[in-house]
């Protein structure tokens, strides 16, 4: 319940926090941090178009992804309190449910028959699908490393004992942040602010949506961004008590928020076809931790 | 015995029947038939599954021996799942047939052949004694072979259908192999010998003897390298024939894997991690080059080899667990497995019976050619979708929670594995992973091209939805996936007793969930109900606001451009096409075209095929080789008379003089002894 609470109120923030030091970081004084959420705001007290080609298909596309997103931030714990969903195995359920919010939001794309849709629907079918292996090999290790195979029992198991477990943590929240901007299609791979159709990823899918589904979708996109965050989050936290972990919470979210909005401001999107190899790399990382968990473990002897 | 007079009567009664009847009481009989069989079956089933076991031992002849009749809890889900597949496929195929209603003779003999193939597969579940097995299996493959060829006027059905018919015998040849070696050292064509002879005879012989099984059972199952006939014989069979034989038939090779684990007594711990990365292959391989598949029959076809794949995941991972005293992963690979068989078998026959109506409606099943039958079809693309997210392995629906289960198996035995068993787990956990990424790229593809957008190819007649009756049982097997994915543990209980019977082998208990405190499928179901309220109350309320505001109908978005055209949507192959790239060296893809010159190009034309590599390797080059050397024999088949005659007079010459000559060679060496 604490960990719903507080995602929601970190969404609400992160996204304003990265427009504000891209802003900050280009010489421009920028939108205030509640921008985004004044933006949904409006959407959702706005009429729609919809598209003649579109189908009953594009019309619950954005919901059902919108709720798989809710319903998958309702597995992420924090700390030492669970979250609202919590069972052994919970985050296969978690990337699944989250698999299940893309394949409605690929072929909400598709259903509108344009082009550029259609381009964008491929690119992100083709990069979840390669990002997938690493937060399975991820979490794997983790369960290894600490014996539980749910997200509140593994996290709060997780003692950072030895150098190599802070080295593994370290290496685990790279990969959580890369795997978080991949599935909100930020900035190495794909660019949120550009204007050409053609090298958009996400931004292309959603051209067609507008109004309360537009809404929906951009609410999904900030609070991934959290649900990610506090993944992050939570392998540091241990077991320490809620008076410093909740303000360490927003501590860690709003640096993220700034990390992200530095990476965007000083570094340019990659080639499209160079985005399939640096995903991999992400799945290369994770077998790395995997290893070291194996190191850790004991089980190299 | 009644129950078994009544099971041989009912097909013998319909059989003779039917083709002295008109086509509506064709129909009714064959119905009839299947669906007395079918009640009669699921009543010893479910007995079966609650624990008692049907034993029956019919006086055989003497060249067969007794013949021993069993329905142990393994037979019996079979059994279920056969039976459901055939009631609603039947239904289905009665008004799919109809369009062929001028070729009544085709129709009888159709029909006829749905009774047998339905009462091959059936006894092959029951039957336990070689021989016999051996003649309902041929009646299966036979029966199969002809139901394929219904349209047997088209070339490429004919082709398929021989394909399929030398591959099935193939497989027949390694299970005879095998009886045949069993029984020619035990005396006996009961299965128990084979238990006997496997037990009282060294591991390396019993694994090659389950290496023999093995393969005559994969091939029907259609593991990697085996897996060929199917993409051409799927596409091949009426839409319910295609839906059978995906749902059930390659089934069979799964029961028979399973049933000779049973018998033959093995190092599990070998034959589960042989049996793992054949699977891993498959499935993998499967899912790849179904993304590739223009047709969309031949693109299910080779999803039917990857889930094949996943099954085959499970039975890797039970027998490892078995190898290694690990209680958890032996249960949860086997109850994964038998869930998955069923799961297969409801949202494959779901989707290819929508495939079928696709085809009806449209005339082709070239996707490229496909598009916008959402808003023509709605019923037909609703069912398409939730076989197509069931498939994904998606929540809240059944294909999850068997895949769940193997994930939950790979998981929890993470703790005390070893280092092999770990990185063997790691990379099994990655397969599965990576085959569920592969399988929503390739869903969504399908999907989305042939549902979605505008239609990419001008239709002259009208396209419609097909009648309610013909969509009633696609229904029927919807609201089953939808039950096993919102009641996972009624399913979970109901395996409790096959599962027994593996774990049973090394006295290991069920364990399912329960023993680490939590159950977590019971809150699997939670978390499903869970989102589907929450989708539903977020529809309420997008329908509430949306009530009061205005809401347009414009064009699509087009980039200011002003005359858009149905061809400028994303096609199949444009939707993969940095996937074939990327992966280029894994798949072999036929180009035919020119190449675009000119700065005002003129018209231009490309096609692709993608080819199967394997089959390339497995298949067409062995093929050619033989072809090649034996065609150096050619000169003796010349067409005339004479030469013929003379052949025969060198025969009858060579059967004469051989033994005399060999008589005198053998003088002769020895007086070369003697000096």
């Amino acid at each position: 319940m604490l960990s719903l609470l507080l995602i929601i109120l970190a969404a609400t923030f992160f996204t304003g926090i990265i427009i504000r030091t891209k802003s900050i970081a280009s010489g421009r004084k920028g939108p205030g941090i509640f921008q985004p959420i004044k933006d949904v705001i409006r959407l959702f007290k706005k009429g729609a178009v919809y598209s003649e080609t579109t189908s009953f298909v594009f019309q619950i596309a954005p919901t059902i992804y919108f709720a798989s997103v809710f319903v998958a931030m309702l597995v992420v714990p924090f700390g030492q309190s669970k979250g609202i969903i919590s069972f052994n195995g919970d985050f296969i359920f978690f990337a699944y449910v989250l698999g299940l919010g893309k394949f409605f939001s690929i072929i909400g794309a598709m259903d509108t028959g344009s082009s550029f849709e259609g381009m964008g629907a491929s690119r992100e079918a083709l990069y979840s699908m390669f990002a997938e292996p690493a937060f399975f090999i991820l979490m794997g290790s983790l369960a290894l490393l600490t014996g539980f195979t749910s997200f509140q029992e593994i996290f709060s198991a997780l003692h950072l004992g030895s150098s190599i477990s802070y080295a593994l943590a370290v290496m685990a929240a790279i990969v959580f942040l890369l795997i978080a901007m991949i599935e909100n299609s930020r900035m190495p791979l794909d660019d949120p602010k550009t204007h050409l159709e053609l090298t958009m990823v996400h931004e292309v899918m959603i051209l067609d949506n507008s109004g309360f589904d537009l809404g929906l979708i951009l609410t999904a996109g900030y609070l991934k961004f959290a649900i990610y965050g506090a993944i992050i989050f939570n392998l540091f936290s241990g077991t320490i008590a809620f008076g410093y972990a909740i303000p360490m919470f927003f501590a860690m979210q709003l640096f993220l928020a700034l990390a992200i909005g530095m990476i965007e401001s000083f570094m340019a999107r990659f080639r499209m076809n160079h985005n399939a190899q640096f995903i991999v790399v992400l799945s290369s990382v994770s077998l790395l931790i995997f290893f070291g968990a194996l190191l850790v473990s004991g089980k190299f002897i | 015995m009644n129950l078994v007079l009544g099971f041989i009567l009912i097909p013998v009664i319909a059989i003779c029947l039917i083709p002295f009847l008109k086509l509506k009481g064709k129909a009714i009989v064959v119905y009839a038939a299947v669906s007395l069989i079918a009640g009669l079956t699921s009543y010893v089933a479910i007995k079966s599954l609650i624990g008692q076991v049907f034993d029956l031992t019919l006086q055989g002849s003497l060249v067969s021996g007794d013949i021993r009749l069993q329905v142990d809890a393994l037979s019996a889900w079979f059994m279920l799942i056969i039976n459901f597949v055939f009631i609603t496929g039947g239904f289905y195929g009665l008004f799919y047939m109809s369009a062929y209603s001028n070729q009544p003779k085709n129709l009888s003999l159709h029909g006829i052949l749905f009774v047998l193939l339905y009462t091959a597969l059936i006894s092959l579940c029951v039957i336990q004694n070689s021989i016999v097995f051996l003649i309902a299996w041929e009646i299966m493959a036979l029966s199969a072979f002809l139901s394929i060829i219904f349209e047997h006027e088209k070339i490429a059905t004919i082709k398929a259908g021989i394909n399929y018919l030398i591959q099935s015998h193939v497989s027949i040849l390694f299970l005879m192999i095998g009886f045949i070696w069993v029984a020619s050292k035990t005396g006996s064509y009961d299965f128990n010998a084979i238990h006997s002879y496997s037990t009282a005879s060294s591991p390396a012989i019993s694994l090659m003897l389950y290496l023999f099984f093995f393969i005559g059972f994969a091939i029907k199952a259609g593991f990697v390298p085996f897996h060929t006939w199917l993409p051409y014989a799927h596409p091949a069979a009426p839409a319910h024939i295609s839906g059978i034989m995906s749902g059930v038939m390659i089934k069979i090779g799964i029961f028979g894997i399973l049933r000779m684990l049973l018998l033959i007594n093995l190092d599990y711990t070998i034959i589960g991690s042989f049996i793992l990365i054949i699977s891993i292959v498959s499935g993998l391989y499967g899912v790849m080059l179904a993304i590739l598949q223009h047709n969309l029959k031949k693109l299910l076809a080779y999803h039917s080899i990857e889930n094949i794949g996943i099954i085959g995941i499970g039975i890797g991972l039970g027998c490892i667990g078995l190898g290694t005293n690990n209680p958890v992963l032996s249960s949860l690979g086997f109850a994964g497995a038998l869930l998955h068989t069923l799961n297969h078998s409801l949202f494959k026959s779901l989707l290819f019976f929508t495939a079928g109506n696709v085809y009806q409606s449209t005339h082709t099943l070239d996707i490229e050619k496909l598009g916008g039958l959402a808003k023509k079809m709605p019923q037909t693309t609703i069912l398409f979708l939730i076989a197509a997210l069931a498939i994904c392995g998606l929540p809240p629906f059944n294909g999850f929670i068997s895949e769940f289960i193997l994930y939950s198996g790979l998981f929890t035995s993470m703790h005390n594995a070893t280092i092999t068993s770990l990185i063997g787990i790691i990379f099994t956990i990655t397969g599965l992973v990576l085959i569920g990424g592969l399988a929503i790229m390739c869903f969504t593809k399908a999907f989305g091209v042939v549902f979605l957008g505008n239609p990419r190819h001008e239709v002259h007649h009208k396209v419609e939805e097909r009648p309610f009756a013909q969509l009633l049982p696609l229904y029927f097997i919807a609201a089953f996936i939808g039950f096993i994915g919102l009641f996972p543990n009624v399913f979970l209980d109901l395996l409790i007793r096959p599962v027994q019977l593996f774990t049973g082998l090394h006295h290991l208990p069920f364990v399912s969930f329960q023993g680490n405190g939590i159950d977590a499928l019971a809150a699997v179901s939670k978390a499903s109900w869970f989102l589907l309220a929450f989708v539903l109350l977020l529809l309420g309320i997008r329908k509430l606001v949306l009530h009061r505001k205005i809401v347009s109908i414009s064009p699509t978005w087009n980039c200011g451009y002003t005359v858009p055209t149905a061809k400028i949507q994303y096609t199949a192959s444009s939707f993969v096409k940095t996937y074939s790239k990327l992966l280029g060296m894994i798949f072999l893809i036929f180009k035919n075209g020119e190449k675009v010159v000119g700065v005002f190009p003129a018209a231009v034309h490309l096609e692709t095929h993608p080819y199967d590599k394997i089959e390339k390797w497995f298949i067409d080059s062995p093929i050619t080789n033989i072809k090649s050397f034996l065609g150096r024999f050619r000169f003796f088949q010349n067409g005339q008379l004479q030469f013929y005659i003379l052949y025969g007079i060198i025969f009858i010459v060579a059967i004469i003089s051989i033994p005399i000559i060999y008589d005198q060679v053998n003088l002769f060496i020895e007086f070369l002894k003697q000096l």
